[in-house]
C-alpha cells in the first residue's frame, strides 16, 4: 500500500477530526485491537486531536501530533504504523515467516503460505485461529521486532490446509515510504 | 438497591478484570523503546537486510558496541540462519552485496546531480520600476520551499509565496527586487538555506533589461 507513496502528490490533505467521529474511531480501535484504554489514552490522549490525512486511493492515515499513528483503507479496519507497533507490539495478534521470505517481504512482496508454514514461521495454534481478513503483525524468524503489518487473506487453518498463494497480504513493512515518513 | 434507570450493565467490575487481563487497571503499559540504526532507521536486527550493511555495521560498533557483539558475533551468525539452507544462505548473501553495491552507487549519482544542480533567481520586470523575483531549484538541496519562503517574507517584509512556474515546477516568488540580497543570504548560509555551493547560483534577468548580472 505504501510501497511508492510521496507526500508531496500522494497527500490530498490534512483536516482536523470531528470529537464525534474521533469517538466511534476510538472505540473502533478498542474493539479491534488487543489494548486497553489506558494504554490507548497513553498514546492518543483524548485531548489531542486527531488529524486526518487524506491520501489517494482511499487511504487514510491518522496523525497526533504529525506523528502517524493510525492509518485505514476504505472503511477497512484500522492499523497502527509500523513504529507504533514496535512499541506496543502485542496490539496485533502475530504470525511469523521464515528467513527466506524476509527479504521479499522487505521488497514489498505479499507473504506466501509457505513461508508461515514452514520450520522457521509461525501461526496461531488451531484454538487461537485467527479468520481471514484480521489484520497481523509480521514478526520474523530469529528476529525480536516486528517487520510488516498485514491482513490475512485466508483464515489460519486455511493457510495450513491450502499452503500455497498468498496467505498475508502485506500492508505496510519496513523501510517503505510511510516508514521513511516519520512526521507528517 | 438504588439501580439508576437506563444502565443495563450488571456491574462495570467484573468487565473491566476481564478485559485488563495483565495489570488491574488504569496502568498504562509502558511503550517498548526500540532502538533505530542511525544509518538506514531499521532496528538494527534488520541491517542486515538493508542496502548499507557495511556502515550500519560500523555505526553500531560504535554507538553500542554491546549490541554489535549480539548481532554480529560468529555464533549469532551462526544460529540465525535457522532454518534455511546453506545454499540459499549463500545466495542471499550474494544478493544483499550486490544490491549494496548498486545502492552506493545510487547514492552517489544523486549526490553528483545535486552537486550539479543549478539555482536560478531570476530578476522579473512587472510594470515600470517594479519587480519580483523568482528562485528556483532550491528543492534539490532538500529545502523546504515553504520555510524558505517564510524567510524570505520575514526578511524582506515583503510577500513571498510557493508557486508553480510554466513547467509546473515549484518556485519561490518573493516581490521586489531582492537578488543581490538572496544571493548574499545563500552565500552566507542564512537560517535553512544550507549546503548550497555559491558557484551553482545564478542570477537571471528577464525582459528588456540591462545585459544579466553575474
Amino acid at each position: 500500500m505504501f510501497k511508492k507513496f510521496a507526500p508531496s502528490t500522494d497527500i490530498a490533505g490534512h483536516t482536523p477530526i470531528k470529537t464525534s467521529v474521533q469517538r466511534s474511531i476510538r472505540a473502533n480501535v478498542l474493539s479491534q485491537w488487543k489494548i486497553e484504554p489506558e494504554t490507548l489514552e497513553a498514546i492518543w490522549p483524548k485531548k489531542e486531536g486527531l488529524v486526518h490525512v487524506k491520501c489517494r486511493e482511499h487511504v487514510s492515515i491518522y496523525t497526533v501530533h504529525g506523528e502517524p499513528l493510525i492509518f485505514q483503507h476504505f472503511d477497512g479496519p484500522f492499523y497502527p504504523t509500523l513504529r507504533l507497533l514496535h512499541k506496543y507490539p502485542f496490539i496485533l495478534p502475530m504470525v511469523k515467516v521464515d528467513r527466506g521470505a524476509i527479504r521479499f517481504l522487505l521488497a514489498g512482496a505479499h507473504m506466501m503460505c509457505p513461508g508461515l508454514t514452514s520450520a522457521g514461521g509461525y501461526l496461531p495454534p488451531a484454538d487461537a485461529a485467527l479468520p481471514a481478513g484480521t489484520p497481523v503483525a509480521i514478526h520474523a524468524e530469529g528476529k525480536e521486532h516486528a517487520v510488516g503489518v498485514g491482513i490475512t487473506k485466508l483464515s489460519t487453518e486455511e493457510i495450513r490446509a491450502v499452503n500455497k498463494g498468498v496467505g498475508v497480504e502485506t500492508v505496510t513493512y519496513l523501510g517503505d515510504d510511510l516508514w521513511a515518513l516519520q512526521t507528517l | 438497591m438504588g439501580k439508576k434507570g437506563k444502565s443495563s450493565a450488571p456491574d462495570p467490575a467484573p468487565t473491566e478484570a476481564v478485559d485488563a487481563d495483565a495489570p488491574p487497571a488504569a496502568e498504562p503499559v509502558p511503550p517498548v523503546v526500540v532502538l533505530y540504526c542511525g544509518v538506514c532507521t531499521y532496528p538494527p536486527e534488520y541491517c542486515e537486510f538493508g542496502a548499507s550493511l557495511t556502515r550500519c555495521k560500523e555505526w553500531l560498533k560504535e554507538e553500542h558496541s554491546d549490541l554489535f557483539d549480539k548481532y554480529y558475533s560468529e555464533e549469532a551468525l551462526q544460529t540465525k540462519v535457522g532454518t534455511l539452507s546453506l545454499q540459499a544462505q549463500e545466495k542471499l548473501e550474494k544478493d544483499m552485496a550486490k544490491k549494496e553495491v548498486k545502492a552506493e552507487a545510487k547514492a552517489e549519482a544523486a549526490l553528483k546531480k545535486k552537486m550539479a544542480s543549478q539555482i536560478i533567481i531570476k530578476r522579473i520586470e512587472r510594470t515600470k520600476r517594479k519587480h519580483i523575483t523568482s528562485v528556483f531549484g532550491l528543492e534539490a538541496f532538500d529545502i523546504d520551499l515553504k520555510k524558505a519562503a517564510k524567510q524570505f517574507a520575514s526578511k524582506f517584509a515583503t510577500g513571498a509565496s510557493v508557486s508553480k512556474n510554466p513547467q509546473g515546477l515549484d518556485e519561490i516568488v518573493v516581490s521586489g527586487d531582492v537578488s543581490d540580497e538572496i544571493l548574499e543570504m545563500i552565500e552566507n548560509e542564512v537560517g535553512i538555506l544550507k549546503g548550497i555551493p555559491a558557484d551553482n547560483v545564478e542570477l537571471v534577468e528577464e525582459k528588456k533589461k540591462k545585459g544579466a548580472a553575474e
